[in-house]
């Protein structure tokens, strides 16, 4: 079985657009939106959610003001100033630690786990997808994107599928170490500007530094040649395949107001035909075939 | 005043947005980047980098001369970043959240503190506008904190304008609180709607009067517009698409220096800001 888990750096790129693209490509696969934090996939695909399952993050402070002396030992020892002077825990301040629910004397502090976000097995018309939602300002996005593509791992062994599909986050941060792990290869969508290229080279150190090989293609490439070109020279400096180019086309735009990929908003495209050699050079890399695996 | 730029899709504008604005009221203002694992701003704006200095976190440290063994430290880090075995102690720096729980609660005084790196802060100016960014290690997974330290230059005595990270998680949360306004860039199509909505409820949580711009307005459709009036969102610019403010940023200009008109444009929203702004 092998993932492949789409990427950009910078957001905004296309990532969710192509991605729902390969939704209907590929077969025999399960879809994962690993971008937990703000989740786009599901209004592209229509999951008809059939399990949903809560997501318990860490803990978070709560103070007993019935027990609490008002000692301050606590408000001492919190790094995040998340104690204020009346005693009460700032719950979006609070970095879950426990310090204070340990050395409290008086053992006035809780620490119940809270649930800071769902996931879902659903149905689409592409296959069984894996999602999520991350409770607002909540924490523990890694820890959200790591449970969710173990499942579609779990759920693709059960149905005998051998293909992954992940939808990643944008950045290089917590939520987007967790998504590419392990994966087969990731894919960047990048585009044809000062940002994108800055940001492309920064996601390929992470590429790197991870050791997970990394693909690039540059969408809404006639925006700007002579980034386009930058991006693919970068690209095969750092020894990434570069896969080809996607025009900038109002198709993406008009399709997702639809709900719809852009196959099933037109099926003769240019830019569909783009999209497709991309694809077909994807699964016939070596990286998706004899090399690695989930 | 603190005005934050943010908006749920990454994407929609933030960059364009918070750039053209600093430059455009020009003097007495500062623009922190807080999108520090994706910085962009200085693309932009090309300031003369002045001073560079590398942001730590503090991490623990065991002197296994002192050190007895008795776990303590593993058992109340509830991050696994330190594992007793046997006679050794095994920390996972990338794991440590900074909490100090291992060394307050060792009772031979084994663990000290070292610093693990977050990343880089730069800071320079451009013609008048004070300019500061982060940028997170390759590697590392916390930004937070590297995004506090960012913030920790705002300048009380002059308009301070941030470009905010996308999303609505801890890294949004860190460049919003606290801020005095959040400007929302968005895009009209159901991505843009649906992320911006999440980042409004973000908003709400944290009681910050907010606005938007719509940018490339005249794509998608109607729902994004349909949707402020129904929250009581003022729309305070709107951004039609135009291919040649998408070529221009695909160079790294500025819409207030390549294209007439907007300078005035940017200025008029500021001065909405500074109307609606507690």
């Amino acid at each position: 079985m092998k993932e492949l888990v789409v990427i950009s750096g910078k957001g905004g790129t296309g990532k969710t657009s192509i991605m729902a693209a390969f939704a209907s490509l590929a077969k025999n696969k399960v879809l994962c939106d690993a971008d937990v934090d703000a989740a786009d996939l599901h209004l592209l695909t229509d999951p008809e959610i059939k399990k949903r399952y809560d997501f318990q993050g860490g803990g978070i402070a709560v103070i007993y003001p019935d027990k609490c002396t008002q000692c301050g030992l606590c408000r001492e020892l919190c790094r995040w100033e998340a104690i204020s002077e009346e005693f009460e825990v700032d719950s979006i301040e609070c970095e879950g630690c426990g310090v204070c629910v340990d050395f409290c004397p008086e053992q006035a502090i809780e620490f119940p786990l809270s649930t800071c976000g769902q996931w879902f097995i659903s149905h689409t018309r592409f296959g069984p997808m894996v999602h999520a939602r991350l409770g607002i300002a909540e924490e523990n996005s890694g820890k959200l994107v790591t449970l969710i593509r173990q499942e579609a791992k779990k759920l693709a062994e059960k149905n005998k599928l051998d293909l992954i599909v992940t939808d990643g986050p944008p950045g290089v941060g917590c939520p987007v170490i967790a998504s590419i792990g392990g994966a087969a290869a990731l894919l960047i969508v990048t585009e044809p500007t000062v940002s994108g290229l800055h940001d492309m080279e920064r996601v390929a150190q992470l590429a790197a530094h991870f050791k997970v090989p990394g693909m690039v293609c540059v969408n809404k490439f006639d925006l700007n040649t002579d980034q386009t070109q930058a991006i693919e020279k970068l690209a095969k400096e750092k020894k990434m395949m570069v896969l080809g180019r996607i025009p900038f086309d109002p198709v993406f735009t008009r399709s997702m107001v639809q709900g719809k990929t852009i196959f099933e908003y037109n099926t003769e495209s240019i830019t569909g035909q783009a999209v497709k050699r991309i694809w077909r050079k994807i699964i016939e890399s070596p990286e998706m075939n004899e090399k690695g695996n989930v | 005043m603190i005005i934050s730029i943010a908006s749920g899709k990454g994407g929609t504008g933030k960059t364009t947005v918070a750039t053209n604005l600093a430059v455009s009221i020009g003097s007495g203002v500062q623009l922190l980047d807080c999108d520090v694992e994706e910085p962009n701003a200085h693309l932009f704006l090309n300031p003369v980098i002045e001073e560079k200095k590398s942001v730590f976190t503090p991490v623990p440290k065991i002197d296994e001369e002192k050190c007895t063994f008795c776990k303590k430290c593993a058992e109340i880090c509830r991050f696994k970043a330190i594992a007793v075995i046997g006679e050794m102690v095994l920390t996972f720096p990338e794991l440590c959240h900074s909490c100090g729980g291992c060394m307050e609660v060792c009772p031979e005084k084994a663990v000290t503190e070292t610093g693990r790196n977050l990343g880089v802060i730069e800071i320079g100016h451009k013609n008048n506008v004070h300019f500061v960014h982060g940028r997170l290690r390759i590697g590392e997974a916390m930004s937070p904190p590297l995004i506090r330290e960012v913030r920790s230059y705002t300048r009380p005595d002059q308009l301070t304008i941030i470009d905010a990270p996308p999303g609505t998680s801890c890294p949004v949360i860190a460049a919003m609180k606290g801020t005095d306004f959040v400007l929302m860039v968005t895009e009209p199509t159901p991505f843009g709607l649906h992320d911006l909505k999440l980042a409004v409820e973000a908003v709400k949580l944290l009681g910050i009067p907010t606005g938007l711009v719509i940018n490339r307005s005249d794509i998608g459709d109607n729902r994004v517009k349909e949707y402020a009036e129904k929250e009581n969102l003022p729309i305070l610019m709107e951004i039609p698409f135009d291919r040649k403010i998408a070529e221009a940023y695909s160079r790294g200009e500025l819409i207030v220096e390549e294209l007439p008109g907007w300078k005035e444009k940017f200025l008029k929203l500021y001065d909405n800001i500074k109307e609606m702004a507690v």
